[in-house]
């Protein structure tokens, strides 16, 4: 016979079961049973956050480091609203997350009882799937269910509702199955063989091949990450990566273009313009990739490997579209590549590497140093210099230090780079450090952040002290909301409508209110041994580095303009670029 | 190949449409679970599809299984998107494309409320007749019709009673099922 327990029991007997070790969660009424049940236990650590939005962030960081599911408990009302925008995030991120919240009793629901809303409702469209646990009998089940859905085919959140009277319930434990399936849910893994020989086909005929690979590399696992290292050994083409798949391909490479997209390098942005055979691996055709559509990469046979085949053909039509775990397809693609050829295409495509190294002359990271100030890409520059030996990993909150992070700390290991991608959530960075350091105790984890963003979780440090988590803050402070305060300049005449940070908090003395350590550098000339300070302090630090403040982030595709039409750096005006058509878009 | 660089000025998605609209009858097999038609609908109104009509009933009370109709308008790149996003939703079983198929039968059944006395009160019955409408309530000054067909000849019959009283029309929504030996 099952074993007996109550509903909060199996909640916690369930995660053991499913081999979680930490969630991250904030607790209240409806979920005090749950509570009660991991305070019983000592499998289980649970990571008191300050905010909701902290948990979710937190628990995607975590995820995204290890390859495992992030998981968050909040409670009823408050506490799911609050937890609307990580759940968002990792559904436009394909982050694994389950997230369970309290619920009002059965008997409440719908007469708005006191911290009651329709969680169902509010996540449906915001969760790979959402679940209302009325009955004891349907929550083991679920609870297993849940993991499946948001760890299998293209990750995402998944929310579980369980009303307080579920938790108190007593009912039978079901453990997890062995080979979890579902009846309607079925992920396709394996792709369709003649879509990947016609595949192979063409990449054995390409004189401009490019690689264009995404965060599905990162989310396939590691062995993904090896079989695209391969899978470009093998064919001598070059790889260019968007935002999120950052670290599946070595930065160090000689193949390696950088990243593509709006502020993508010059190189990555023309190859993919002038391709004539684009293979894309596990990434969707986001708009910061493609620019204005109808003229993007007009030349070149397309192949698209994704898991979800919804991302197929939604914004840009594919020649040779294959459905299937990326790393799955991979080998089949070194396979069928190996019975043909053991050579890489290295003479047929030397006129294309041609091309591509005066792309590269042309500098599109380049930007003018000084010694007097320091330049954020320059201080990405040190931090990545005094960092690169270490066990490192880097998480950004959104704007301009994003993409500075982005172009100028480098990247050689799949799962050293949490980003909010999709959403751009300000406010990421820190609890997504947090849960990093949560996972990887002994590692260093850098949240390179913005002063604005970073004031939006900013309560987290307490999170970080409380847990000993000695994650480190650096600040890219320019008094504005870099990003916001670029497009006013490019879009509306440089009238810089509500982008300065004023009454900024000193940050030195901010952190040690938290109990932290503050650093502040303005001074290029001590920027590095400011930068070795961070590091060697066993604790959370705020490292507020005063930067130039009207620096643009180059180059960048202006909207409405297609890869080949980039802004490159020391363009003078860029405020007369895009056109009226442009300016509507985001 | 994507090759098709048009004239258009335009940027990111507002390319300029090439595709013409076509009217699609999607049906969609669910588990019935609470929540379902709400996952749906919420999907065509997140992404912006369109509902021309709805009908979702439970056909198989043992297995909790329901059986949408649904009918759409979209150009056929976007009616691909629809399917592919149904296909997404953990609870859907099957989503097939009838009008794709195109053999399916397609009926709609409407209640027709039409008030009037004498001349026009025997023209409604005349014709209510001529569309093997049924009488299925009646009083001295009205008759409540139950219509069943095409959708066009719904509207059509529709369209013939308004000048003769009409009242309030309630439809059902499209019904389809593919001819033939075969199920979806």
């Amino acid at each position: 016979m099952a074993e007996q327990m109550t509903g909060a029991e199996m909640v916690v007997r369930a995660l053991i079961d499913q081999g979680v070790e930490h969630i991250f969660g904030y607790p209240g009424g409806a979920v005090l049973p749950i509570y009660d049940a991991i305070f019983q236990q000592d499998q289980l650590q649970h990571i008191l956050v300050r905010h909701e939005q902290g948990a979710t962030h937190m628990a995607e960081g975590y995820a995204r480091s290890t390859g495992k599911c992030g998981v968050v408990l909040v409670t009823s009302g408050p506490g799911a609203t609050n937890a609307v925008t990580g759940l968002t995030d990792a559904l436009l991120d394909s982050i694994p997350l389950v997230c369970i919240t309290g619920q009002v009793p059965t008997a409440l629901i719908g007469s708005d009882a006191f911290q009651e809303c329709d969680t169902v409702g509010i996540t449906r469209s915001c969760t790979k799937h959402n679940y209302l646990v009325k009955s004891i009998e349907d929550l083991p089940r679920i609870l297993h269910e849940a993991f499946y859905i948001a760890t299998s085919g293209r990750p995402g959140p998944v929310v579980i509702d369980i009303p307080k009277d579920v938790q108190f319930a007593l009912g039978a434990y079901v453990g997890p199955q062995s080979q979890p399936s579902h009846p309607t849910y079925k992920p396709q893994h394996e792709g369709n063989m003649d879509a990947i020989r016609a595949a192979v086909d063409l990449m054995l005929r390409a004189e401009r091949p490019v690689f264009y690979t995404g965060g599905g590399i990162i989310n396939s696992g590691p062995e993904a990450s090896r079989n695209l290292r391969e899978l470009a050994e093998l064919t001598g083409f070059p790889v260019t990566s968007t935002l999120m798949g950052l670290g599946a391909f070595p930065a160090s490479s000689d193949q390696w273009l950088g990243m593509l997209g709006m502020h993508g390098t010059y190189e990555a942005n023309m190859a993919m313009h002038d391709c004539d055979l684009m293979i894309c691996l596990g990434a969707r055709f986001d708009d910061r990739i493609t620019g204005r559509i109808d003229a993007f990469s007009p030349g070149s046979r397309k192949i698209h490997v994704d898991i979800d085949p919804s991302s197929i053909n939604k914004t840009i039509v594919v020649d040779v579209p294959i459905v299937g775990d990326v790393n799955s397809v991979m080998e089949e693609m070194i396979r069928i590549w190996r019975s043909r050829t053991n050579q890489p295409r290295t003479e047929a495509i030397a006129p294309w590497w041609k091309a591509i190294a005066s792309w590269r002359g042309v500098n599109s990271l380049g930007f003018t140093n000084s010694d007097t100030i320091i330049k954020p890409q320059h201080a990405i520059q040190r931090l990545y210099e005094a960092t690169k030996d270490r066990d490192v990993y880097i998480t950004t909150e959104v704007g301009q230090h994003q993409m500075w992070a982005a172009q100028h700390f480098h990247f050689n290991e799949p799962n050293r780079w949490m980003t909010s991608g999709g959403l751009g959530t300000m406010g990421y960075g820190l609890p997504a450090a947090i849960g990093v350091q949560v996972a990887h105790p002994d590692a260093l984890v850098i949240d390179i952040a913005g002063e604005a963003s970073v004031q939006m979780t900013m309560q987290e440090m307490s999170t970080a002290l409380q847990y000993g988590l000695p994650v480190k803050i650096f600040i890219l402070n320019n008094e504005y909301m870099g990003m916001v305060r670029q497009w006013q300049e490019l879009l509306h005449g440089g009238r810089y409508s509500h982008s300065y940070s004023d009454a900024l908090p000193d940050f030195v003395k901010l952190a040690q209110a938290y109990g932290g350590h503050g650093i502040r550098c303005s001074d290029p000339a001590q920027l590095d041994s400011a930068i070795d300070e961070m590091i060697n302090i066993n604790k959370p630090v705020i490292f507020d580095c005063l930067v130039s403040k009207e620096e643009n982030c180059l180059p960048m595709i202006p909207s409405g303009k297609p890869h080949n039409e980039m802004i490159l750096p020391n363009t003078a005006d860029i405020g007369s670029i895009i056109d009226e058509k442009g300016k509507v878009l985001v | 190949m994507n090759a098709n660089l048009l004239p258009t000025g335009s940027a990111y998605f507002l390319t300029q449409q090439t595709q013409a609209e076509e009217r699609h009858t999607l049906t969609v097999l669910v588990d019935n679970e609470p929540g379902v038609l709400a996952r749906v609908v919420g999907l065509f109104s997140a992404r912006g599809f369109n509902i021309d009509s709805l009908t979702v009933s439970e056909i198989e009370h043992d297995k909790h299984r329901s059986r949408i109709t649904v009918v759409t308008v979209a150009t056929p790149k976007v009616l691909a998107q629809i399917k592919l996003q149904l296909e997404r939703l953990v609870p859907v079983h099957k989503v097939h494309d009838l009008t794709e198929a195109g053999n399916a039968v397609e009926r709609e059944l409407a209640l027709v409320k039409v008030a009037g006395v004498g001349e026009s009160r025997i023209e409604a019955l005349r014709l209510a007749d001529a569309f093997r409408a049924q009488v299925i309530d009646a009083t001295t000054e009205s008759f409540v019709f139950e219509v069943t067909g095409k959708s066009t000849k719904i509207e059509q019959f529709v369209a013939l009673m308004a000048p003769l009283g009409l009242v309030e029309v309630v439809r059902t929504g499209l019904a389809a099922i593919t001819r033939g030996p075969d199920g979806m």
